[in-house]
C-alpha cells in the first residue's frame, strides 16, 4: 500500500470524514504541502507528544495540573462536572462559570456496561469537602441523570453543596416545538419574576 | 416489509456519527432493533430515552434485516422521573432487565402491558417500590421462570409463608423452613398477599427476585444482573438501612 493510500484510510477514520471526503482532504494536502501539510504533521506530532490529560480535572493540557486548574483567579471552592471534553469546551465558550471542572469521561450506562469505576469518580470525591460546591451539568437523558444522581450520593459524605443545571425553555425556543418532557421540567423548575 | 405498532423505549446506542440503534418493546412486535438515521440529532435523542412511550415505524427490505425505525413520541415518561433518583433507577433498570433478558423479536403482549402498567406506577407514588418488585416476579412468571408461591412446597399450608427455595421457586412456611432458614430465600408478605411493604421487605423483594432473574434467566446466557439493577438495589438498601423508606 502507497503513502498515499495509508493517509487517505487515515483520514478517512476522522469523524467527519468517509472515503471520498478522505481523498479530498488528501489531494488538497499534496497540493499545499509546504503551506499546510507540514506545519499539519509537526502540529500533530507536538500535540501527540505533549498533550496529556490533567491529574487533576481530566481536561486535556500540555501541563499537568492544566491551564484551569493552574489559575489563580477562577474559584477552586466550585467544581461543574461535565461528561467529556466536548461539554467543558461549550461551558468555557460561554465566560459565565470561574470555577474548576472535572471531566468524567462518560456516564453510567447499563446498556454499554459502563460502571462507576469506569468513569473519573473517585479522584472527584477526593477534591471535595465542606464549604465547596459541586455544580453537576450532565446531560438532561436518563444516562446522564443516573450518573448525576450517582455522584450526589457519593458526594453527600464529604458535606459539599450539590447542584445542577436547570432544564427548560432554551434561548428562542417556541412553546409550540418544545416536547412535552422540556415543557414540564420548565413548569416545575419556574421561578417569580 | 413494513409495521407499525406501540412500544417503549428501551435502549439506544449510538451508531456510527448520526445515527441510533434503538430497541423498542412492542406490543405485537416484542423486543426489536432498528436504526434510526439522524438519532443523535438533539430533538431525537430527547425522544429516544429510555421508558419512553412511541408509536414505531418499521421498514426493511426482507425481514431478517434490521432494518430503520422510525419513533413518533407518544408519552414522555423518562423526563418526568429525572429528578426523583429512585423512579429514575426504577425505569432505568426495568428496561435494561428487558433489553437483555427477553428474546428479540418474540411477542410478550403480557410483558408489553405490565411495563406499561409500571411506568403508570412509577408516576403515582408512593406505592411504587412493590409493585416495582412484583412486575420483577411477574416478568420471571411471563419468561417461564415464574415463582410458586401459592402454597408451602413441604406442608402445602397457604398462610405464614417465610421462604422460598432458590433450587426450586417454590414458597415454604415459616414453620419448615426454620432449620434451613440459612440456606433458604426471604420471601417478604406482599409478594404473595395484601400486606405493606416496609424497606426491609422491599430488599427483601428485590434480592428474592434478583437471585432468580440472575441465576435461571441471565447466567445461562452468560450475563449478570445489569449494572442498572444493582444501582436500584443497592439505593433501596441504602434508604432502608437509612430509614427512609415508609411502609406501604
Amino acid at each position: 500500500m502507497s503513502e498515499l493510500d495509508t493517509l487517505i484510510q487515515l483520514l478517512a477514520r476522522l469523524p467527519g470524514l468517509g472515503p471520498r471526503s478522505a481523498r479530498r482532504a488528501a489531494l488538497h494536502l499534496i497540493k499545499r504541502r509546504e503551506g499546510l501539510m507540514m506545519p499539519l504533521a509537526a502540529a500533530m506530532q507536538g500535540a501527540a507528544a505533549a498533550v496529556r490529560p490533567c491529574s487533576q480535572c481530566g481536561n486535556l493540557d500540555t501541563m499537568d495540573p492544566c491551564a484551569i486548574c493552574r489559575d489563580p483567579e477562577r474559584d477552586a471552592t466550585v467544581i461543574c462536572v461535565v461528561e467529556d471534553l466536548a461539554d467543558l469546551w461549550a461551558l468555557e465558550r460561554t465566560a459565565a462559570f470561574r470555577g474548576r471542572y472535572h471531566v468524567l469521561g462518560g456516564t453510567l450506562s447499563a446498556l454499554d456496561g459502563v460502571g462507576p469505576e469506569d468513569l473519573n469518580i473517585s479522584r472527584l470525591i477526593t477534591r471535595l469537602g465542606p464549604g465547596m460546591e459541586l455544580i453537576l451539568a450532565l446531560n438532561a437523558t436518563v444516562e446522564g441523570q443516573t450518573t448525576a444522581h450517582y455522584i450526589a450520593d457519593r458526594a453527600e459524605p464529604t458535606g459539599a453543596k450539590v447542584s445542577r443545571l436547570a432544564q427548560g425553555v432554551p434561548i428562542g425556543g417556541e412553546l409550540d416545538y418544545l416536547d412535552e418532557g422540556t415543557l414540564t421540567a420548565a413548569l416545575n423548575a419556574r421561578r417569580a419574576l | 416489509m413494513e409495521w407499525r405498532d406501540d412500544g417503549f423505549v428501551l435502549a439506544a446506542r449510538r451508531h456510527g456519527e448520526s445515527a441510533l440503534i434503538v430497541e423498542v418493546l412492542t406490543r405485537e412486535h416484542g423486543r426489536h432493533a432498528g436504526l434510526v438515521r439522524g438519532g443523535q440529532s438533539p430533538r431525537r435523542r430527547a425522544l429516544l430515552q429510555p421508558g419512553n412511550e412511541v408509536a414505531v415505524t418499521w421498514r426493511a427490505r426482507l425481514a431478517e434485516h434490521l432494518g430503520t425505525v422510525e419513533c413518533e413520541l407518544t408519552r414522555a415518561h423518562a423526563a418526568r422521573f429525572l429528578d426523583d433518583p429512585g423512579r429514575l433507577a426504577a425505569l432505568a433498570s426495568a428496561a435494561a432487565l428487558l433489553a437483555i433478558a427477553l428474546p428479540e423479536r418474540e411477542p410478550h403482549g403480557d410483558i408489553h402491558h405490565s411495563f406499561a402498567a409500571l411506568v403508570e406506577a412509577l408516576d403515582s407514588a408512593p406505592r411504587w417500590p412493590p409493585r416495582y418488585v412484583a412486575w420483577e416476579r411477574d416478568l420471571l412468571a411471563a419468561l417461564g421462570f415464574g415463582l410458586d408461591l401459592s402454597r408451602c412446597a413441604v406442608t402445602g399450608a397457604t398462610d405464614d409463608l417465610a421462604y422460598v427455595s432458590p433450587r426450586t421457586g417454590r414458597a415454604v412456611s415459616r414453620e419448615a423452613g426454620r432449620p434451613y432458614h440459612d440456606k433458604l430465600l426471604v420471601l417478604p408478605d406482599f409478594l404473595y398477599r395484601e400486606a405493606a411493604a416496609d424497606g426491609a421487605a422491599i430488599a427483601a423483594g428485590l434480592a428474592l427476585t434478583g437471585y432468580f432473574l440472575h441465576h435461571h434467566l441471565l447466567l445461562p446466557q452468560g450475563r449478570g444482573l445489569p449494572e442498572a439493577r444493582e444501582r436500584l438495589a443497592e439505593r433501596m438498601r441504602r434508604r432502608n438501612e437509612a430509614g427512609n423508606i415508609p411502609a406501604v
